[in-house]
């Protein structure tokens, strides 16, 4: 169970990592690559994306990610292969994430069912909201996956209780409005806000959305259990190719 | 939990969770709008004053004639201020941003014409004012994104994905999740989350209500069919709007491209090259494929180049409520130029689609049966993509000097 794994993590780190990739961009040998080097940085957790064509919530880096790695060939069932190599590979949880239409199309039950088969913990599908979710949350449940839940700063005291009721694994805690990528203001306000998070849910929070360095950790630890990192990989990895996304995971890892 | 905004199985609100409270707000301003008759009375008074409502419903005499079957009337929304029926929504939510006490709006834009009208809407009410458009149909309707820049709007290219309508919805998205404190999305059609689709419909419903009226009083009875072009459809909601509960039957009108059987156009219910899909925040037919990857769409008009549709309009489709039907880029051309010449009446490459529609069919009815067409535009802000099309060679005489005197 992926909270279980969180907790016990948590006995050697006060917070933990999680890290996130474009399958596919830019080739899929660079995809592994850059999981071997994370898990061995020290990445506790990873959500593995799979490119969709139009990604709403995704800011300009990781935007231009999808539109390459669908450029270059990535189909879902070449993400699924690839995945499922990955979770036979490292001994880490692996998440998808990915946009609604994309599971929608597989079917929602063939989906989730796929996605316990080959051994990833859970999903990531930001426009799939709990309104519209009741099949997917089901399909979800039924082969124990963690349909991962959202918080954002907006989300009203009453809406997070309701959230929470149905959470799994942990919940992503949106550090600000807007897209993937841009900075963020660790503030008052943020953790205030983390506060809040922690007062309506009993499952572990993971902080996302603009993380980016050794002072954001330091930041969070304390306030939250698990630091997302997403964009910032990714301009590494261009800058630097992958070999400096290792030395950069590695000089975030909090001492185990 | 509750479910909002369906049509069929088609709608909803697929949104990230940072965007659900701004949706709870502009839910229920419309909803307490659209059960105020003051508010209904209002949006009608600004119309009438500001953009010429009600809109004329003229008699094409010369077609009719041409076509030897039924009387054909054009709905004139190319006559609204800014020159097309994309002024009834953009007001009408004009009115909801100042409810909601919002400074800044943001749209999206294909043709253009939405673009234009929601930067005529910001300078009247004093909005601050972001268009978004793709960078190829910035280059397909420069005239309107000039008019927009002077309006005092900021057009901002959009290079991603497809650089078409598509790509400018995402983006606007975009920058709605970062501010949308004080900015409301004037989303352009009938698309999207709810309440967009039924916000942008109720709006344009303006038009069929007229209509209706309008031919009642010219020949005292329905029309038989009423043929409108379908982007994301909002036009063609309007109109219909006005004869829902009749016995008349609605036709909208696809981008059929290069041909349907081609793979380059933009029909999505009149070809079996859409399937069910949600993108946009919403549930409907898209031209994509297999994995849900949205498909590259072709049209001559951009405004008609959109992979989505309305889901009101996809759930008439699945109801056989609606007829659906496409015509080629070469058909619209000949349809335009048709209605040029004997009419004297120049329809945007959009609207021409449902002239293209109509025409095929008028023949076929009888002289006391009685068509409608909505003319959702003007064409004027075509002028570059139709002069090509006609291979003009004065215009392109003028086009090089006028450079040539850039370039002095
Ligand atoms: C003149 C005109 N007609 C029609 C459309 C298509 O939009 P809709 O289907 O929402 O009416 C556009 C869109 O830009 C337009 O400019």
């Amino acid at each position: 169970m992926l909270e279980s794994y969180i907790r016990d993590k948590q006995k050697q780190k006060d917070l933990l990592l999680m890290t996130h990739i474009v399958m596919g961009y830019p080739s899929f040998d660079d995809s592994h690559a850059m999981v071997k080097h994370m898990v061995a940085a020290g990445v506790d957790l990873m959500e593995l994306q799979i490119p969709f064509s139009e990604p709403m919530a995704d800011g300009p880096v990781i935007l231009k990610a999808n539109q390459k790695a669908l450029e270059q060939g990535a189909t879902v069932a070449k993400c699924l292969a690839f995945a499922k190599d990955m979770a036979a590979r490292y001994p880490i949880p692996f998440l998808f994430m990915t946009y609604a239409n994309i599971p929608y199309r597989f079917g929602m039950a063939a989906f989730a069912k796929t996605t316990a088969n080959i051994g990833l913990t859970g999903a990531i599908v930001p426009d799939l909201p709990m309104e519209e979710g009741a099949e997917y949350l089901q399909a979800m449940k039924k082969n124990q996956l963690s349909p991962i839940q959202m918080f954002s700063p907006g989300t009203s005291d009453a809406r997070m209780a309701q959230i929470a009721s149905i959470a799994s694994g942990f919940i992503y805690c949106l550090a600000r409005k807007g897209v993937t990528g841009a900075q963020t203001d660790l503030s008052d306000d943020l953790a205030q806000y983390l506060a809040r998070c922690r007062k309506a849910a009993s499952v572990p929070l993971a902080v996302g959305f603009g993380i980016k360095d050794r002072a954001d950790m330091d930041f969070l630890a304390g306030r939250a259990d698990i630091a997302v990192i997403g964009s910032e990989t990714i301009r590494v990895m261009e800058k630097g190719g992958v070999a400096a996304v290792r030395d950069f995971i590695q000089g975030l890892s909090r001492s185990a | 939990m509750k479910h909002r905004g369906y049509y069929g199985g088609f709608g909803g609100a697929f949104l990230p969770e940072i965007l659900i409270p701004t949706f709870d707000e502009l839910v229920s301003v419309f909803e307490s709008a659209k059960t105020d008759p003051g508010f209904r009375n209002q949006y009608e008074t600004l119309m009438a004053q500001y953009s010429g409502r009600p809109t004329p419903l003229t008699f094409a005499a010369n077609l009719t004639r041409h076509f030897d079957g039924a009387k054909i009337y054009i709905k004139r929304e190319d006559l609204n201020h800014t020159g097309a029926h994309k002024a009834n929504n953009v007001m009408g939510q004009g009115l909801l941003v100042k409810k909601m006490g919002k400074t800044r709006v943001i749209a999206e834009t294909g043709a253009g014409q939405h673009g234009v009208a929601c930067a005529t809407m910001a300078a009247k009410f004093g909005f601050d004012c972001t268009i978004y458009m793709g960078e190829k149909d910035v280059m397909r309707q420069r005239p309107n994104v000039f008019w927009m820049e002077q309006l005092g709007a900021t057009v901002v290219p959009v290079t991603d994905g497809t650089k078409i309508l598509k790509d400018a919805i995402n983006q606007a998205f975009r920058d709605w999740v970062t501010n949308m404190d004080t900015t409301h999305y004037v989303l352009g059609t009938a698309c999207g989350p709810h309440p967009f689709p039924e916000m942008v419909a109720w709006f344009q419903s303006i038009i069929g209500i007229e209509a209706k009226q309008q031919i009642l009083d010219l020949e005292g009875r329905l029309p038989d069919r009423v043929y409108a072009c379908v982007g994301g459809g909002s036009n063609a909601l309007g109109l219909f709007a006005g004869f829902l509960d009749d016995p008349v039957e609605l036709v909208g009108v696809e981008a059929g491209g290069k041909g349907i059987d081609t793979g380059f156009h933009a029909a999505r219910l009149s070809s079996t090259d859409a399937g069910a899909g949600i993108a946009q925040g919403y549930k409907t037919y898209f031209l994509q494929d297999d994995d849900g990857q949205m498909k590259e769409t072709h049209s001559i008009s951009a405004g008609l180049d959109y992979v989505g549709v309305s889901p009101i309009l996809a759930h008439m489709h699945e109801t056989k409520t609606a007829r659906f039907e496409s015509a080629t880029d070469a058909e619209v051309v000949d349809a335009l130029k048709l209605t040029m010449r004997s009419e004297g009446i120049i329809p945007a490459l959009e609207s021409a689609h449902a002239f293209a529609g109509a025409f095929r069919e008028a023949p076929t009815l009888s002289r006391d049966q009685i068509i409608i067409i909505n003319q959702s535009g003007r064409g004027d802000k075509d002028i570059f993509t139709v002069a090509d099309v006609l291979n003009d060679p004065e215009w392109k005489t003028f086009i090089q000097t006028k450079a040539a005197q850039y370039h002095a």
